[in-house]
């Protein structure tokens, strides 16, 4: 497949006690490549993107990230998550922090950048998602967009190679979801890698270099977005892609 | 129903207007709330007349009856006023001293005064949001002060430092892993023929142990013989710390590189605590002596409730992190802990303390009185205030943590600018609620011969030159005064704690 895969999924098999949630994943995904994966309730994806940042635990299987081994006993979890960004659905801002020290928490205990360099980098990664007006405001007095945007740009401050999105969209009211959706856009045309978990399928089809279709634990069917919606091999692709798209 | 709706597009918006006039104004409260209908209008009468009832007694009570003037008994007698007496108040300005200090002596009460002006100078600016260095001044109160305010309080000086202290401790602690080897060697010599071997060799084991350590520390006490056979001890010891830890924390931040600030930050601390010997002259023996059993009446209040406060967070946010840990041993001593402390009412904790453990205690080893009842009570407390703080971080979502991990923060760095932050500020009035009822329950100290502000008070009744009708009821009117400022300013303070701090939850 890609020739210098930044992620490795092989072989991943993980159990929440007997139930078995993922099923020999294997998935590679290149540099600056840009992932959407779809599929219904419970087929797995969140877990599988949480598993490559260490956030879930695995049975089977291996991740490599940018080099890094993540085996089934998560030992290098902090260099991993050092690589990887990652953009909630609940957004998970801290509410007893402004906007902006929820953008310097990270870079000056977990890097140990002197605080006034990490607050101009992270108006600089505002000003990116184009909200830096709301610096002094804690979460709770700003909007769900506006908030999710915030989580995005402090996910950036740590300089990941990788962001992965898990439902970035789906707690939004339907006003905000567009300015979710560009922030991530010009997220992608910057050539960030991104695995995004979503049902937005025009975003699929603007960005995605690959769809990947779930269900039940595997990945049933992955293509390029144009012949993923034009041309579904699988019938339960099919059945899914009819339910969503009327 | 209706008719098919218009379709209806407003042209003009509809203007704001006042509120009537009858629902607004204490007329209008009068009105709408009290007597609006039978019900209300018999209840407000009810409660005005219980108003009445209590408030005008009280009052009467407290300042008309009262008798303010008087050098003993005889003024507050019913036949020398001239009228049905009041509050005694000549009786609390005779004792006044006696409730405040209780037996402190007299020419010392000078350091108790200070101690109390010292607490009041860096706890207020700590308590006003706006006053800038927060974090030097808690910790001069949280560290600095306790020290300061034992050698104001109970006297006495140094006999050494730190580097004597070390070595007197891990001297110790050597010596006594010694003893036990050849308490287990000689063991041997008489135990049954199967056990004898093994516990000789066990104990010549132990022994040799406790020797090699003994060499491992022996420039230590190399040292500490130096400092004592040198002229001024206190001053050689604190300058040999003073090195020493400051070197240590210049190499440890970076050495020639970065080191310099925590070296210049370690030299001040010890240039402060210098000053603080030099100007108590602990190195010249200090301050006279002041047996924890003098002190009494609101000193010990304080005392006991401060140090059970202050001391019962930390104790209670450990066991509340304890009681969630995910290694087992640690859980079970947490919940072991907790419900060890929590089904034991504290005046059993405080015999036990005062009475109990000095048997179960090596003979020459003694702890002060005072000190044995301040730990029971912060282990006490700690324990209600781990639940407490417990019930706050079950509160929080899950997905605070996750956000934290992803971006690469560590369990205690998640735990300690994420987790706690919130889940303190979640549990601020139950937190209050157990502060009010320890400042409060410090008055069982007096059932160990603790005389607190109550005891004080109790032990004044018995004074016959007060002994009239109305004594009783005015001291614990008084006393009653007091412990309500405290409990009522904790209470605001509290609430208004809690409304800065949930800024964040008002849009």
């Amino acid at each position: 497949m890609t020739a210098n895969p930044i992620v490795a999924v092989e072989g991943l098999n993980k159990w929440y006690g007997e139930f078995h949630v993922l099923r020999d994943i294997d998935l590679e995904v290149g540099r600056g490549e840009r992932i959407v994966i779809c599929g219904p309730s419970g087929s797995g994806k969140s877990t599988l993107i949480r598993c490559m940042n260490a956030l879930e635990e695995f049975q089977e299987g291996k991740i490599v990230v940018d080099g890094i081994e993540l085996g089934p006993n998560l030992r290098r979890v902090d260099e991993v998550r050092r690589e990887v960004g990652m953009v909630f659905q609940s957004f998970n801002l801290f509410p007893h922090l402004t906007v902006l020290e929820n953008c310097t928490l990270a870079p000056i205990w977990v890097r140990h950048i002197p605080k006034k360099d990490a607050e101009a980098a992270a108006m600089k990664y505002l000003e990116r998602v184009r909200i830096p007006d709301k610096a002094n405001k804690y979460p709770g007095q700003i909007s769900g967009g506006q908030q999710q945007r915030v989580a995005i740009a402090r996910a950036l401050t740590m300089n990941p190679k990788i962001m992965l999105f898990d439902e970035p969209t789906s707690a939004l009211d339907p006003e905000m979801v567009k300015e979710v959706l560009d922030t991530m856009v010009d997220l992608a045309k910057e050539g960030m890698t991104m695995l995004v978990v979503t049902h937005e399928m025009g975003f699929a089809k603007e960005v995605a270099n690959r769809v990947v279709f779930m269900d039940a634990g595997q990945i049933i069917e992955a293509n390029t977005p144009a012949n993923f919606f034009a041309n579904p091999q699988h019938a339960r692709t099919k059945l899914f892609l009819g339910q969503i798209l009327r | 129903m209706s008719e098919l709706a218009e379709p209806f597009v407003r042209t003009a918006l509809a203007p704001e207007r006042r509120a009537p006039i009858s629902t607004t104004g204490f007329v209008g409260f009068v009105r709408t709330r009290l007597l609006n209908t039978p019900t209300n209008a018999l209840l407000s009468i009810i409660g005005i007349l219980l108003l009445w009832f209590t408030i005008v007694p009280t009052v009467k009570f407290l300042l008309f009856d009262a008798v303010w003037q008087g050098s003993d008994r005889t003024a507050c007698l019913a036949e020398n006023a001239g009228h049905t007496v009041g509050a005694c108040w000549p009786f609390v300005q005779a004792k006044f001293t006696q409730f405040v200090y209780g037996f402190y002596p007299e020419p010392e009460r000078w350091r108790v005064n200070l101690t109390f002006a010292l607490a009041a100078v860096l706890l207020l600016p700590l308590l006003i949001p706006k006053v800038p260095a927060k974090v030097p001044n808690a910790l001069l109160l949280f560290l600095a002060f306790p020290v300061v305010a034992f050698f104001l309080l109970h006297g006495g000086g140094l006999g050494g430092f730190a580097v004597g202290w070390t070595a007197d401790a891990l001297s110790n602690l050597i010596l006594s892993i010694g003893d036990a080897g050849a308490k287990l060697t000689s063991l041997g010599l008489t135990a049954h023929p199967l056990a004898a071997l093994p516990l000789k060799w066990l104990g010549d084991v132990v022994v040799i142990l406790g020797t090699a350590a003994l060499y491992l520390v022996f420039p230590l006490v190399w040292l500490k013989q130096q400092i004592q056979a040198s002229g001024q001890p206190v001053w050689a010891d604190f300058a040999a710390t003073a090195v020493i830890v400051s070197l240590g924390l210049f190499v440890l931040n970076g050495a020639f590189r970065n080191g310099w600030r925590a070296l210049v930050l370690s030299l001040a601390v010890f240039a402060g605590i210098g000053i603080v010997i030099a100007v108590m002259g602990l190195d010249r023996g200090g301050l006279p002596v002041v047996d924890t059993r003098l002190w009494g009446g609101l000193l010990v209040t304080l005392v006991v409730s401060v140090t059970g406060i202050v001391a019962s967070m930390p104790v209670g946010i450990a066991l509340a992190l304890g009681r969630r840990s995910t290694i087992p041993l640690v859980r079970m001593f947490s919940v072991g802990f907790i419900e060890f402390w929590r089904g034991v009412p504290l005046i059993t904790v405080l015999f036990f303390a005062t009475y109990m453990l000095p048997l179960f205690l090596p003979g020459n080893f003694t702890v002060d009185g005072l000190v044995r009842v301040l730990i029971g009570i912060a282990l006490f407390a700690g324990a209600y205030n781990a639940e407490v703080i417990r019930g706050g971080l079950q509160a929080l979502p899950r997905g605070q943590t996750e956000a934290a991990k992803a971006l690469g923060l560590s369990h205690w760095k998640t735990t300690g600018l994420v987790v706690m932050p919130q889940a303190l500020r979640h549990v601020i009035p139950g937190l209050v609620n157990s502060f009010i009822a320890l400042f409060k329950d410090t008055s069982l100290v007096s059932i160990v011969a603790l005389f607190d502000l109550l005891g004080s008070l109790r032990a004044s009744f018995a004074d016959p030159v007060w002994a009239t009708p109305t004594t009783l009821f005015t001291g614990f009117a008084f006393t009653g005064i007091i412990y309500f400022v405290f409990c009522f300013a904790m209470s605001r303070y509290s609430l208004f704690v809690e409304r800065r701090l949930n800024v964040h939850q008002r849009s």
